[in-house]
Parts: C-alpha cells; structure tokens; sequence
C-alpha cells in the first residue's frame, strides 16, 4: 500500500473532527447535545477501564460467532457442493435465516437463551450466510479445464477437493469471511442493544444504552468510536489475512501495474 | 496389411507426401485398408482406432456422426477443419472425457489409455501453484512423493527450458512459457501418447514457430505419439507426418494428407518447396471441408 493511500484519509479525517471541534467550541454547544472530539477522548481514558473491558466482551463474543460461522459455513458449502440434492434441502434455510431482520429474531432468542448465548447466536446468525454461499459459489465455481485435468489424471474426490476445491474457492471464501467478520460485530452490537434494553450483559452496546439512560452522551460516543475502531481492527486483520494468502496469484491482492 | 519400413531421414525439404481424398459422401475408410502410406509415423502398430464414434451432446447437437480413424504409433496426427467441425471432441474421447453415444474406441494396449498426456487449449495450470507444483501435479495425484518425484519433474522442466522457473509462479510467466510448463506436466508421466488441443491457438507467431521447433525436438527424444488439434495450415504442415482435414456437418473427414516422417523439420523446411506443396495441399482440402459446410 502506498504511502499517499494511508495518508489521505488520514488527512481528511483529521480536518473533519477539527471541524467538529470548532463547531462545537464556536456554538458552545453542551457536552450533553454535543460532546467535541476532545471531551469524547477525555471520556474514553476516563472510563477506560469500564469501556476496555466491555470491548473486551463484545470483541470475544464477535470472534467466537466468526469462528463457529467459519467452521459452521464452510462445512454446510462442502455438504452443499456434493450435490445439487443437498443444495435444495438445505440452502432454504439458511436464506430463511438470512433474511429474517436480526433485531427481530433477537427478542426471541432473549426469551430462550441465556443472555450471553443469545447475543453469540445473533453474531452467528449474521456472520454464517455470507461464509456459506461465498464458500459454496467458490466451490462451484472450478475452471472446467482443470476439471478435466483432475478427471484425465483420476483424482480421487478426497484429491480434487484438498489439491483443486478448496484453493479455487479461497479467494470467494476470504470475500465472505470479510463480510462475515463485520456482520458478527453487528450482529452481536444488536444483540446485546436487545439484551441491555432488557438490564442484562456487560458489552459495549450495553455501555451504549446505560448511558443513554443517564444522559452521559460523550460516553455514548466513546463507546461508538470504540465500536467502530474494533470493526476497522476486524475488517483490516480479515482483509491482511486475505491479501497474505492470495498474494501473488489472484488478481484481487495484486498491486496495480504489478 | 503391413507397413513400409522407416525410410532413411531426408533432408530438409526432400521427401515424399502422399494424398488420400475421401470417397464422395463417405467418410475416408482406415488408411491402412485404403492402401498405407509412408507418412503415418516412426512404427507400423495401430496405438488405437475409432470405430465408428458418433457423439451426440445433451442439447441435441450432433458434433461427430460416424468416425472410423486409426492412430498409429509414432506418428504426428494433425485434425484440422473450421470451428465446430469436431476436432475438439475427437481429442475428449481419446482422452476419455466424454464418452461416444455410438460406437467404440479401441486400444491395442490399455496401458497407453490409463496414461495420456493432454495439452490444452488454454496452459491450465493452478494458479496458487508454482512451476514445480503444476508440473509434479500428476505424479501427486498418482501417488508420488514430492521428494521421488523430484528429479523426473526437473527432467521435463529442463526438456522445456523451464528448469530456472520451477518456483515461479504462474502469473509470472510468459504466455509461451506458461504452454511450456503444460506440455512438461504431460510429458512428466512419460506417456505414450500426447493429445494437443490447439496448444499454441493464442500465442504470436513468434513464440508459435519456436514451440513448433521445440516440439519437433521433443517428439524426436521421446518418440511419443502425438494428436494435434489445429486451425492453423502452415502448423500443421510443419509438425505433421499425417494431417486428417474434417468438415462441417458431423465431423466428416474430406481428405487425408500424409507427409514422409523423414523429413527435417527445421527452418530450413519453413521456405522449402516440399513446406509451401504440403501446405497447398492442406489449404485446397480445407477450402473444400469448408465449403461443404457452407
């Protein structure tokens, strides 16, 4: 990445929350309607403590939902893939889930679960399907050709899936893993919003909602930039990964002029 | 019946050729019941035969109706014709990935079936993988360690030149050099028998006249048989000991062209007047598969 791609954004956030802050101090706007970039930062090492290990708990149930949407998606695509039987019987229901609006499937899981299990079903939920049909499009997806090449030389099944399957289907399956990291963020900031509207779990959203309730807005917003820093780490270590593999053969992690 | 002895190399531009046009109506019958020839190769066994192979495809469209042709071993097969005359398919069946709706393929030894070469029209080669990998590809799947496999996947990397690439990965090369690395993957398995489905299609002809060069040399070390699939008149006349031109209905084969295996293919053949009246030849026959299929 060059230098002028880090810099430039960087650049024109810094004038943005410069704004902020002079629109703020110029208006005197309260800290209660709107708090300055300034106080928000004060806020956020004030209660740092609280809100870091709050992160900490949203974070852990975020990853877990990604691992066990990992594990969970790619294992339905390769069950999906054998055949177009197994396709029919069983991808309906995962689009069911799919586009069935989380924040309403949330409430209900709260009346079955355990608050903390209903939150990480939530984050599961949102992460799983981009996982599966990303996965399953890549395993359906194998240049004809090379088909053939495994046919001619008697690839067994076990040999076309490890040698020809699987590494076709990892730049589709790394594309889901990115949307799926930053959905079980969400999933699991809706959850536990549902969850903290009820008085219950310790995450960030629930932060978001107690202060709510006290009025506390600089600390609504630093738990907000927290939020939204853990989405930008997720997205940024999913997108590393993904240029680390991919490198030096598929065109999505090439340099341009490369 | 039998087949004339190998005749003694000629040089570049000397040697003989030998025209069989097929029977109006009629697809050509095998060459050695029209009579033999000197062209088919460096032996005399029949490597196998299609009898009769019709291949219809699940959208109805019939691409070969009837196919009788023998493949002997040694010889450079040339199947020329316009696009969708059924040269492609010829190759899938030998190869046996398509299988015939009618008819059969027949094998004087099966052993030369479970181990083809193939060479397509794209270098097909995994792109996650290096030069190594691709090339070893087949002795992976057959079994092979890397480590035993080491040394006959450096012997055809050097046949092609490729030795200095083997971590390279495949973006990295040449489009030549990509057609390079799929040819030594065929030929790592030490086939006897090398199906080419049009393999230099998409390459200048630069790059194209030195293939042709270094296939001939590669053919004269290893003796393998190979088919070639091609739309191009002056390759086929150049690599060829016998150039089969099909047409446009079914895959009907109009003519049959044998060119003398002792002849040198070097650049000295490109501008002889042996090259220009083979490649006449193969012109006029084509003219006419195509003008049938008009």
């Amino acid at each position: 990445m060059k230098r002028g791609e880090i810099a430039i954004p960087l650049a024109v956030f810094a004038v943005a929350l410069g704004l902020w802050e002079w629109i703020v101090a110029a208006n005197a706007i309260p800290p209660y309607v709107l708090p300055a970039p300034s106080a928000i930062l004060g806020k956020l090492i004030e209660d740092r403590e609280l809100l870091f290990s709050s992160l900490l708990v949203t974070l852990g149930v975020t990853l877990k939902a990604l691992v066990t949407a990992t594990a969970s998606g790619v294992a339905l695509a390769l069950l999906v893939a054998q055949s177009k039987w197994m396709e029919r019987a069983l991808l309906p229901f995962a689009i069911v889930l799919q586009v069935t609006p989380i924040v309403a499937i949330a409430p209900l899981l709260l009346v079955y679960l355990r608050p903390d299990n209903a939150v990480l079903v939530c984050a599961f939920l949102v992460a799983f399907f981009p996982i599966l049909s990303n996965t399953a499009l890549g395993l359906a997806s194998v240049d004809h050709a090379l088909r053939d090449l495994f046919d001619l030389y008697r690839a067994s099944p076990w040999q076309k899936l490890v040698y020809l399957r699987l590494p076709a289907a990892l730049p589709q399956f790394l594309a889901g893993l990115r949307i799926g990291g930053g959905l079980s963020l969400i999933g699991a900031i809706v959850a536990e919003l549902a969850a903290g509207a009820s008085g219950q779990g310790t995450g960030l959203a629930y932060r978001i909602v107690e202060a709510g309730f006290r009025l506390d807005i600089p600390r609504m917003f630093a738990a907000l930039a927290l939020i939204s820093m853990a989405g930008l780490a997720i997205y940024g270590a999913l997108a590393a990964l993904s240029h680390y593999l991919l490198r030096g053969w598929h065109e999505s992690a090439r340099e341009r002029g490369e | 019946m039998g087949r004339p002895p190998c005749p003694s190399p000629a040089k570049a531009g000397e040697g003989t050729l030998t025209t069989h046009i097929a029977d109006e109506g009629h697809n050509l019958p095998p060459l050695l019941r029209s009579g033999g020839g000197t062209g088919r190769g460096l032996g005399n066994d029949r490597l196998l035969s299609l009898h009769g192979v019709s291949k219809t495809f699940d959208n109805g469209v019939t691409a070969l109706a009837g196919l009788d042709l023998d493949i002997y071993e040694g010889e450079t097969l040339s199947l020329l014709g316009p696009s969708g005359c059924g040269k492609s398919t010829v190759l899938r069946l030998i190869a046996g990935l398509t299988r015939p709706s009618v008819g059969a393929i027949t094998w004087a030894d099966p052993q030369v079936r479970k181990n083809l070469g193939v060479v397509f029209q794209d270098p097909t080669l995994l792109p996650w993988a290096g030069v190594f990998d691709n090339v070893y590809l087949p002795l992976r799947l057959a079994g092979q360690s890397r480590a035993s496999a080491e040394p006959r996947v450096m012997e055809a990397l050097s046949r092609v030149g490729l030795a200095d690439f083997a971590q390279a990965l495949p973006r990295q090369l040449s489009g030549g050099m990509k057609m390079r690395c799929a040819i030594a993957r065929a030929l790592v398995t030490e086939p006897a028998l090398i199906l080419m489905d049009e393999p230099f299609a998409a390459l200048d002809e630069v790059t194209r006249f030195k293939l042709n060069d270094d296939l001939v040399a590669l053919k004269k070390d290893l003796g393998a048989t190979i088919v070639f699939v091609t739309h191009s008149i002056f390759e086929s006349a150049f690599l060829s000991t016998r150039i089969v031109i099909m047409s446009k209905p079914r895959g009907r084969i109009v003519e049959e062209i044998e060119v003398d295996p002792a002849l040198v293919r070097n650049a000295d053949f490109r501008t002889s007047e042996t090259f220009a009246e083979i490649s006449r030849r193969v012109s006029r026959a084509l003219r006419k598969a195509t003008g049938e299929a008009a």
